[in-house]
């Protein structure tokens, strides 16, 4: 890092120095380790991540920040965008854990997909394509899996509203069917 | 039959995965061709005689079982490409059941959070309050009494076994051993009791809550527990005589639905499958949480992978909890069951008429909720079917700004194709069985 003054750093921001780890920042949250790849460094990160024990991918989820602008614990340099996708990383053998926290911009909401690097999160990136609207290139089959085909948005989005939707027990042809 | 092995031990041949290994495991999955690549609609509206096509494939039938089959544990569908009797491909389709439980946990507080995922997977409710606790507590920075910690360690031992118990019963009914429908059933009734005891409710107890449980153990509850533990060993006896050394339970179950490790690794399989391959990974043991460093078990582990595998490990954890249990009664320290910090835990009801403090943090806690700090953080722990993760977000208010639920179920399930590809389809039943979704789980 070079040596920028941080006079017109407000007070309040962290230290303005990154460490890194593997390459990319890391954060530390509540004892976990949280890491910041770009989205160019992602795949590369987790393969690289896979084959230093981490062997088992176990979640990835989707984060709609719509309502929490802000720093969200960030490191410097890295911007926060409305998205973020959250992947859980395990390593048996040293029993320890790593998580990847990856800021995905609303306008260009396309993540590389893990697929080819761990076959198990292709059901939780169908369910974070289901829910939040982020696209996984180069996912096998990116469908909808908890909602039907046919259904119009992305509900976990925060401004997708909350749809106290009638429930169409007695009479399915009233106003305001299933569908958003 | 079942071995206990240390997969930090490199030396142990059987359990040592390697990368290589692991990365063969993976393509082979990428190539096995067992996943239908149909969606839910097109799998509908092509159902039916598959005529040969040019590539060279025979022909095919595909057939779509469930949602309504009464051996695929709810709303299970599965898509099954079959060659005559044979699976050659399929895919399970979920979200029957999805109510989007993920978004009403932004909508409720921290303290009516659990009443939401305590809904989730509803054979193993203790087990989602308790992480959905957890996680919260962790982003609080409080940490439970003592007591409490034991409290929950016993009651979500009480669920694992009426979890195995609910899967022995279903286990038993899907093959045709209809009377272990009723014993299982039986077994779990006993324990349900135990909870209801205890908490007021047989599920969704809503009992774990942040900052400890929701009421002390009752009078009495030892006598009750102990009376239910005692009548145990000798139930499970009488499903070893049933089932266990059947030639015909033995026959529908060995060798059907085998996975290895390295699939089940690289699947992301947790819980029973994975330890069906004789990969000892229990997070009880090799991350502990609440009290299970200070408890003396075994993690329990196959050999072949199998369904058979499947079911005796569920058969000998419950042996293995009910040491657990044993334990913690005998270890069972006095003190408070939630944490005395007014900011989080609601005023004792003798309070509230005395003290007008009392009656202000009541109704603010209960209305308004409490604020939590700003944070992110990911909490796991074994429920009966795997690894339950919970990863919360907090902004600082007191509501969620996303609650993500690892569920065990939803990521069991896509080892199914690999495990029924080039099974008989009347070995579908045995294969789902095995796995023991809760679809409540998978389609939150």
């Amino acid at each position: 890092m070079s040596e920028v003054d941080t006079t017109d750093t407000p007070a309040e921001a962290s230290e303005p120095r990154v460490e890194l780890r593997h390459g990319v920042p890391v954060t530390e949250s509540h004892g976990q380790e949280v890491l910041h790849p770009a989205r160019g460094e992602y795949v590369g990160l987790v393969e690289r991540l896979r084959s230093e024990g981490y062997w088992v991918a176990v979640d990835l989820c989707g984060v709609d920040h719509l309502t929490n602008p802000g720093r969200r614990g960030l490191p410097a340099g890295v911007e926060p965008e409305r998205f973020e996708v959250v992947v859980n990383l395990l390593d048996h053998r040293n029993r320890r854990r790593t998580r990847i926290r990856l800021q995905v911009p609303e306008d260009d909401a396309v993540v590389p997909s893990l697929f080819e690097v761990h076959p198990g999160l292709e059901a939780s990136e169908r369910e974070t394509h289901d829910l939040l609207g982020i696209v996984f290139s180069g996912h096998p089959d990116l469908s909808r899996i908890l909602l039907p085909d046919d259904w119009v948005g992305h509900p976990l989005r925060k401004d997708e509203s909350v749809g106290r939707i009638p429930v169409q027990f007695k009479d399915p042809t009233a106003s305001g069917g299933a569908r958003p | 039959m079942s071995q206990v092995v240390d997969p930090t031990t490199v030396d142990d041949a059987d359990a040592v995965v390697d990368l290589s290994v692991l990365d063969e495991a993976r393509t082979r999955l990428a190539t096995d061709d067992a996943v239908l690549r149909l969606s839910a609609t097109e799998a509908e509206e092509r159902s039916g005689y598959q005529p040969p096509t040019d590539e060279g494939l025979g022909e095919r039938m595909i057939m779509n079982m469930g949602p309504q089959h009464p051996s695929t544990h709810g709303v299970l569908r599965l898509v099954l490409e079959l060659d005559g009797e044979e699976i050659t491909r399929s895919r399970p389709v979920v979200g029957y059941l999805h109510t989007g439980m993920e978004k009403t946990a932004e909508q409720l507080t921290y303290l009516q959070g659990p009443t939401n995922v305590t809904r989730m997977d509803y054979a193993a409710p203790l087990f989602n309050e308790l992480v959905f606790s957890m996680a919260t507590e962790q982003l609080l920075g409080v940490e439970v009494p003592e007591r409490a910690q034991w409290i929950r360690t016993l009651m979500c031992e009480v669920n694992r076994i009426s979890s195995h118990m609910l899967f022995m019963a279903t286990n038993g009914m899907d093959l045709g051993a209809v009377g272990m429908m009723l014993y299982g059933w039986r077994e779990r009734e006993e324990l349900l009791r135990f909870l209801e005891q205890v908490t007021g409710l047989r599920m969704n107890h809503n009992y774990i809550r942040p900052g400890g449980v929701a009421a002390d153990l009752p009078d009495g509850w030892e006598d009750e527990l102990d009376r239910v533990l005692s009548v145990l060993p000798e139930r499970l006896e009488e499903f070893d005589t049933l089932m266990t050394g059947q030639p015909i339970w033995r026959d529908r179950l060995q060798g059907v639905g085998v996975i290895t490790a390295e699939e089940a690794i690289s699947l992301g399989a947790t819980g029973p499958i994975l330890r069906s391959t004789g990969y000892a990974w229990d997070l009880r043991r090799d991350l502990p949480y609440l009290c299970y460093d200070q408890l003396d078990f075994d993690v329990i582990v196959g050999t072949h992978g199998d369904s058979f595998d499947r079911y005796s490990i569920r058969l000998a954890e419950i042996r293995e909890s009910i040491r657990i249990v044993r334990q913690c009664m005998d270890k069972m320290p006095p003190g408070d069951y939630r944490i005395q910090d007014k900011k989080v835990t609601p005023p004792p009801r003798a309070r509230i008429d005395e003290s007008m403090e009392a009656l202000i943090h009541h109704f603010k806690i209960f209305t308004e909720g409490f604020k939590v700090p700003e944070g992110e953080v990911y909490v796991a722990v074994e429920n009966p079917r795997g690894e339950l993760g919970c990863y919360l977000v907090s902004d600082g208010s007191s509501h969620p700004v996303r609650m993500h639920i690892r569920a065990p179920s939803f990521v069991n399930l896509q080892t199914l194709p690999h495990l029924m590809q080039g099974s008989l389809i009347a070995d579908t039943v045995a294969i789902v069985s095995s796995v023991d979704p809760i679809m409540g789980d998978v389609d939150r």
